[in-house]
């Protein structure tokens, strides 16, 4: 791979679903170049934030279509790879954790099984070596006892464990591209900034690349350090995450106005008022 | 005039040694006309205080007075003519088959007040909403319209108290914004008093007058919103509460422990 090639090219990159009155957009040409830093990716409900997420891995359920210009992976086609390569790549390459542990984590075996499974399926290691990994896995993610939450069960452990547990399954290939859908949006505040410091750790100790999802602007402002906003299935705008204080784009300063702020008397919030031209714009 | 008083408050789940005390001994009280918020993180108890004030939990200990009439574990109808519930999930708390107008028809119906037609109309005009959502079912509104229709139910009854349990966190900022406005505004015509759980200080701050901050089924501290908008919190644990609401940061981030 060439120094310049950037991690993954989006372009033009489109989801529809068929519905009876024709084909809805749920993705209606996004476009961005993503390198070895955070990008977060900013909407509200419906605004095509997941679904741009999910598109990159082909996740996209059917009867959903994904289009796209160009969809490369560290200058690989992502849309022309095989069901085979892509197998290779999910997990392996670019890994994703999603919202809910409760829903991603198998119920019926013990969570360090499962970390090492995901190890063992992207290398050629023994069940010893990987259990090894497993728990040098669950120090990394800051899990006290790595010994014995090795052997729990994931109801046996608190939603913020059970959010580093899904995060040292997804990094133990070592992936080049984190995709993080809303990964501590089911978690307590205090230990949502506990999660993010490991992610931001291993984004910067392993060089990894990053795209986190959510509808938090001041946490994605904070956290990340470039931010898209989505409406409608498209970008309105992107900007450093220092400078989202100063966007410009109406939809993007009307979200940030009627976000409530501890700092300020009480009294009515802006409301958005939506214009029709954003839907182009 | 004190509104809801609350003594001692113990609430327990489970037998034996699987007993869980999810609120271990509070104290509070809410003056009448006064927004107040109870704030904490998931686990504090501050929902459950909420579910033995309205009387959806009827296992509690201590003292619970509304309105200046002291109340038991099971309520008599009057109780819900005075105090009302808003829940989180506008998706799961009206029902899925009936219309607008037969989920605000029937706490008239319950309590015999008569008059469906106009009381209807005119709590659906108050919530923003009008009479031509009248005949619609609950799929066929947004997230922000069901949460109207939920607080029109709890209004219908023209109640003094609202009780409100994380009323806009399952809602889109732009739309949480709408309902806090709402809110507001409802509070300011009916006089009502609320007594609102949220894990989310900022909606506090826009909303109430005086908060309590728990953890772990303990009251921590008693503030009013004036206090908390300065940072003016006395214990460890509301000040880590309040540094991490305000947005990610690395060394803020290492600093935390864990307050039993």
């Amino acid at each position: 791979m060439a120094d310049d090639t950037p991690l993954l090219e989006v372009s033009n990159l489109r989801v529809a679903f068929p519905t009876r009155t024709g084909m809805a957009e749920a993705v209606r040409g996004v476009s961005f170049t993503l390198g070895r830093e955070k990008l977060g990716i900013v909407g509200e409900s419906g605004s095509g934030k997941s679904m741009t997420g999910r598109s990159i891995l082909r996740l996209v359920p059917p009867p959903g279509r994904v289009t796209a210009d160009r969809l490369a992976f560290n200058g690989e086609d992502l849309l022309a790879a095989s069901p085979r390569r892509m197998r290779d790549i999910r997990g392996r390459r670019i890994a994703m954790v999603m919202q809910d542990p409760k829903y991603s984590l198998n119920p019926v075996m013990t969570v360090g099984r499962q970390i090492a499974e995901a190890y063992r399926v992207h290398s050629k290691a023994g069940a010893a070596e990987a259990k090894r990994r497993a728990l040098e896995m669950l120090a990394a993610v800051r899990i006290r006892d790595p010994e014995r939450v090795y052997d729990r069960y994931p109801h046996e452990v608190s939603g913020g464990m059970g959010q580093r547990i899904m995060i040292a399954m997804m990094l133990i290939p070592d992936p080049d591209l984190l995709i993080a859908d809303e990964p501590t949006s089911a978690l307590d505040v205090t230990v949502q900034m506990q999660v993010l410091a490991i992610l931001d750790d291993l984004c910067s100790q392993r060089g990894m690349g990053m795209i986190f999802v959510s509808h938090d602007l001041n946490l994605v402002a904070s956290f990340c350090d470039r931010i898209l906003i989505m409406y409608a299935g498209r970008v309105v705008e992107s900007c450093r995450a220092s400078e989202l204080h100063a966007a410009r784009h109406p939809y993007t300063r009307g979200l940030l106005a009627s976000l409530p702020r501890i700092d300020e008397p009480p009294g009515d919030l802006p409301v958005l008022s939506r214009d029709p031209a954003w839907l182009e714009g | 005039m004190t509104m809801i008083d609350i003594r001692n408050l113990r609430v327990r789940f489970g037998q034996g040694t699987d007993t869980v005390t999810a609120v271990d001994g509070i104290t509070l009280s809410v003056r009448e006309g006064e927004s107040f918020g109870l704030v904490g993180e998931s686990g504090s108890g501050k929902s459950t205080v909420l579910r033995a004030v309205s009387g959806l939990n009827d296992e509690w200990t201590g003292r619970i007075a509304v309105a200046g009439t002291e109340q038991g574990p099971k309520r008599h109808k009057g109780f819900y003519k005075l105090c009302q519930m808003v829940f989180q999930d506008p998706y799961g708390s009206l029902h899925p088959r009936h219309t607008v107008d037969r989920i605000l028809a029937e706490p008239i119906a319950i309590h015999g007040l008569g008059d469906a037609d106009a009381r209807i109309d005119r709590v659906l005009r108050d919530v923003g909403l009008g009479s031509a959502f009248r005949f619609r079912y609950p799929h066929q509104l947004s997230g922000g319209q069901r949460q109207r229709v939920a607080i029109a139910r709890a209004l219908v009854l023209e109640p003094r108290i609202l009780l409100l349990d994380e009323p806009t966190s399952a809602l889109d900022v732009s739309v949480q914004a709408e309902i806090l406005n709402l809110l507001r505004r409802l509070r300011a015509e009916h006089g009502l008093t609320m007594v609102l759980v949220t894990h989310n200080l900022a909606v506090v701050a826009n909303l109430c007058d005086r908060l309590a901050v728990m953890n772990r089924g303990r009251l921590v501290e008693e503030m009013t919103v004036e206090e908390l908008r300065r940072g003016a919190a006395r214990e460890p644990y509301t000040l880590q509460l309040l540094r991490a609401s305000l947005g990610y940061d690395r060394a803020t981030a290492e600093s935390f422990r864990d307050y039993a």
